[in-house]
């Protein structure tokens, strides 16, 4: 299952994660009539926070690009009676910390309502949400992916490139179940690259491996992505090779790619921003251990978020970053 | 209690099929809700039971007023909901005992009828999460621009929840055309309205988002009839969400086998005597809107539909054990790789 990025024969431009988001929207838009994006503030003149929904409402309508109250639970809530009533509704959550107000519909509802129906309707809708430290404090950073990982119902996805960010959000839009599209606050619009014009798709439940490698497998999403291919580079001048699978998506997990990478480094490394404790590395390095046990050659280790709330303070860490990837590859395999 | 007056007063009344229709829709919900008790009771339910005694009324009016392509939103008291709106009671029944021939294949259950080909598009097991899914319903049926409407209901108690004020804001801001319908029983769950809240006036609540409100008397079949035609009236002709408070009272325990010892015997009696079904169909008779013998024949029809329809799903088969893992995402596959 696993697809190395080709070079893309088609028109590019240089696009951050933010326009990449933006041109995927404004596509399925237009292609699609009933796609509807709400959200607060998502309508012009300021185009949503993070200006991902920039120039759509202009271009759609304010129908289409529904710039709504504070109001999160029937932001979700309308997106499941859009989605019910034959739309494809995009919901903007500014921060993944206001999923919280919004969870029961998103998981009381969203996650159950194909399954309770006895597969009579489905929830084709989108959350889009931001993750990340954005330097706020507590509120305004966690990472609460595994949440909605151990909700069966909603596939999760996180993109660690702008062209990613394109393919897999399409991909989410188009999808006939409820997806959660986690972007990265600091990757929103920096790591810049050349991004298609047209559409881009990116299969849900494909892994990709970024950097080849022989001695050990990391095992990664989102935003670790980047730290953990600048760490790879560490420890390829102590003479460690290091592979760095990107899963891009959570639910479906592409297992099959991480399996197949690991039988042959026999060492494996998870990283991921979010607590480490009965975070989504715990899931994965459980699987590997329970179907390669014989074959490691040192036990799975995990590399996440400190087990407190993201501190306001500059000094104090919570989230792990390239030097602590490398001491834990360091200490599996002894060097 | 609201004017009451509506019933007698000279004004609009349904078409005689619809009285029938009205009067089959509470004597059937009547029967079915005894009979489901009595299932739970006897533990041949795997869950309890909410019934609907009290609400009759308006939940015939209701489904006589609204057109099949109108969707509806209920909540886990859904059982006069889902007959009014025309979702078949074999397939309601079955699903109540949990069989593969229920209209959720028994994967929703009593709490949450759903069958979205009758209308019944959604139906929640959560206090007021109804309201903006009906909200969401209402921006499609907008953008659909077909004149549907999308009603949703929910008791007394729901009007203490965020949800609650969020959809109504939100209608209202965007004028959507849904049909709030509280169907107050003077309980949310155990607690007396007086326990919960300092401002009991529901639809003056509601003006105050910006929309039309009315309070009506739900034990009141007419006058739930002439409320909520006048409601989806002007909600299909773009005048935006109509918000109705119907006055009832819950006639039995919150569940069927839920203790009711703290409800005040004279309140309880008084609204016994106002039983919705039994009312109506003297007040058809006393004027001349139906006959006493043609009552009796929707009477029978009734009671035999609710008797097959209980033989139906008991004896349905419960669904296969492999079909757990179907229904969660479209692709099974994803599931078996997950579980």
């Amino acid at each position: 299952m696993t697809t190395r990025l080709e070079p893309i024969a088609a028109e590019t431009k240089t696009m951050s994660a933010a326009v990449a988001m933006n041109s995927a929207l404004d596509l399925a838009m237009a292609k699609d009539p009933t796609i509807v994006l709400l959200g607060e503030d998502i309508a012009d003149p300021i185009g949503g926070v993070f200006k991902v929904t920039k120039g759509l409402s202009t271009k759609y309508g304010t129908d289409r690009v529904r710039a709504t109250p504070i109001a999160e639970q029937s932001i979700v809530g309308a997106a499941v009676g859009l989605a019910l009533g034959g739309y494809r509704p995009v919901a903007e959550i500014m921060f993944c910390d206001f999923l919280t107000l919004a969870s029961d519909q998103l998981v009381n509802h969203a996650a159950k309502l194909r399954y309770m129906s006895g597969g009579s309707v489905s929830v084709p809708l989108t959350v889009r949400t931001v993750v990340g430290n954005s330097r706020f404090g507590a509120q305004h950073s966690q990472s609460l992916e595994a949440w909605f990982m151990h909700t069966p119902g909603i596939k999760v996805v996180m993109a660690s490139t702008p062209t990613e960010a394109k393919g897999l959000l399409t991909s989410c839009v188009f999808d006939d179940d409820p997806c959660l599209f986690i972007e990265h606050i600091h990757l929103e619009y920096t790591n810049k690259e050349e991004v298609p014009t047209g559409e881009v798709t990116i299969p849900l439940g494909q892994a990709a491996i970024k950097r080849a490698g022989s001695d050990v497998t990391v095992i990664t999403y989102g935003p670790a992505v980047p730290w953990s291919l600048q760490a790879a580079e560490t420890l390829a001048e102590d003479g460690i090779s290091a592979e760095v699978i990107d899963l891009r998506t959570l639910v479906p997990m592409d297992l099959e790619t991480v399996l197949e990478s690991v039988s042959r480094t026999r060492r494996a490394v998870v990283a991921h921003e979010a607590t480490s404790f009965c975070g989504p590395g715990a899931e994965i390095a459980a699987r590997i251990t329970e179907e390669l046990f014989g074959e490691l050659d040192a036990p799975v280790a995990r590399v996440g978020g400190v087990y407190a709330p993201i501190p306001f303070a500059k000094s104090l860490r919570a989230i792990p970053g390239a030097d602590d990837l490398v001491a834990a590859v360091r200490r599996i395999t002894g060097q | 209690m609201t004017d009451t007056a509506h019933r007698t007063a000279t004004g609009a009344l349904p078409s005689v099929a619809e009285l029938e229709r009205m009067y089959w829709v509470m004597v059937t919900t009547t029967l079915a809700d005894a009979r489901a008790q009595q299932e739970a009771k006897a533990g041949r339910l795997q869950a309890a039971f909410y019934p609907v005694r009290g609400m009759e009324a308006v939940c015939a009016a209701l489904g006589v007023v609204l057109q099949p392509r109108d969707r509806l939103v209920s909540t886990y008291r859904n059982l006069g909901d889902a007959v009014a709106k025309g979702v078949p009671l074999k397939s309601i029944v079955a699903e109540l005992y949990g069989r593969v021939d229920g209209v959720s294949k028994g994967k929703g259950g009593p709490m949450h009828l759903q069958d979205d080909a009758a209308g019944l598009t959604a139906t929640t097991g959560v206090v007021g999460s109804g309201l903006p899914i009906a909200a969401g319903l209402g921006i499609a049926a907008q953008l659909d621009g077909d004149g549907k409407v999308v009603a949703v209901t929910f008791g007394d108690g729901a009007t203490s929840i965020g949800a609650f004020h969020e959809a109504m804001n939100m209608a209202a801001l965007w004028r959507l055309p849904v049909l709030f319908v509280c169907q107050n029983n003077q309980w949310a769950e155990h607690t007396p309205l007086a326990g919960y809240t300092a401002a009991p006036e529901f639809a003056q609540r509601a003006a105050s988002y910006g929309m039309t409100a009315h309070k009506i008397d739900g034990f009141d079949p007419i006058a739930c009839w002439r409320a909520l035609s006048a409601a989806v009236r002007s909600i299909r002709s773009g005048g935006g969400p109509v918000f109705v408070e119907f006055e009832t009272y819950r006639l039995t325990g919150h569940t069927g086998t839920a203790d009711y010892s703290y409800v005040p015997k004279d309140e309880l009696a008084r609204a016994l005597e106002r039983d919705p079904a039994p009312n109506f169909r003297a007040w058809l008779v006393g004027q001349g809107l139906v006959t006493a013998e043609r009552l009796d024949v929707v009477e029978r029809d009734a009671e035999s539909a609710v008797a097959e329809a209980f033989s139906f799903g008991a004896s349905c088969p419960q669904p296969d054990p492999d079909q757990v893992y179907d229904d969660v995402f479209a692709d099974r596959k994803l599931v078996l790789d997950l579980s």
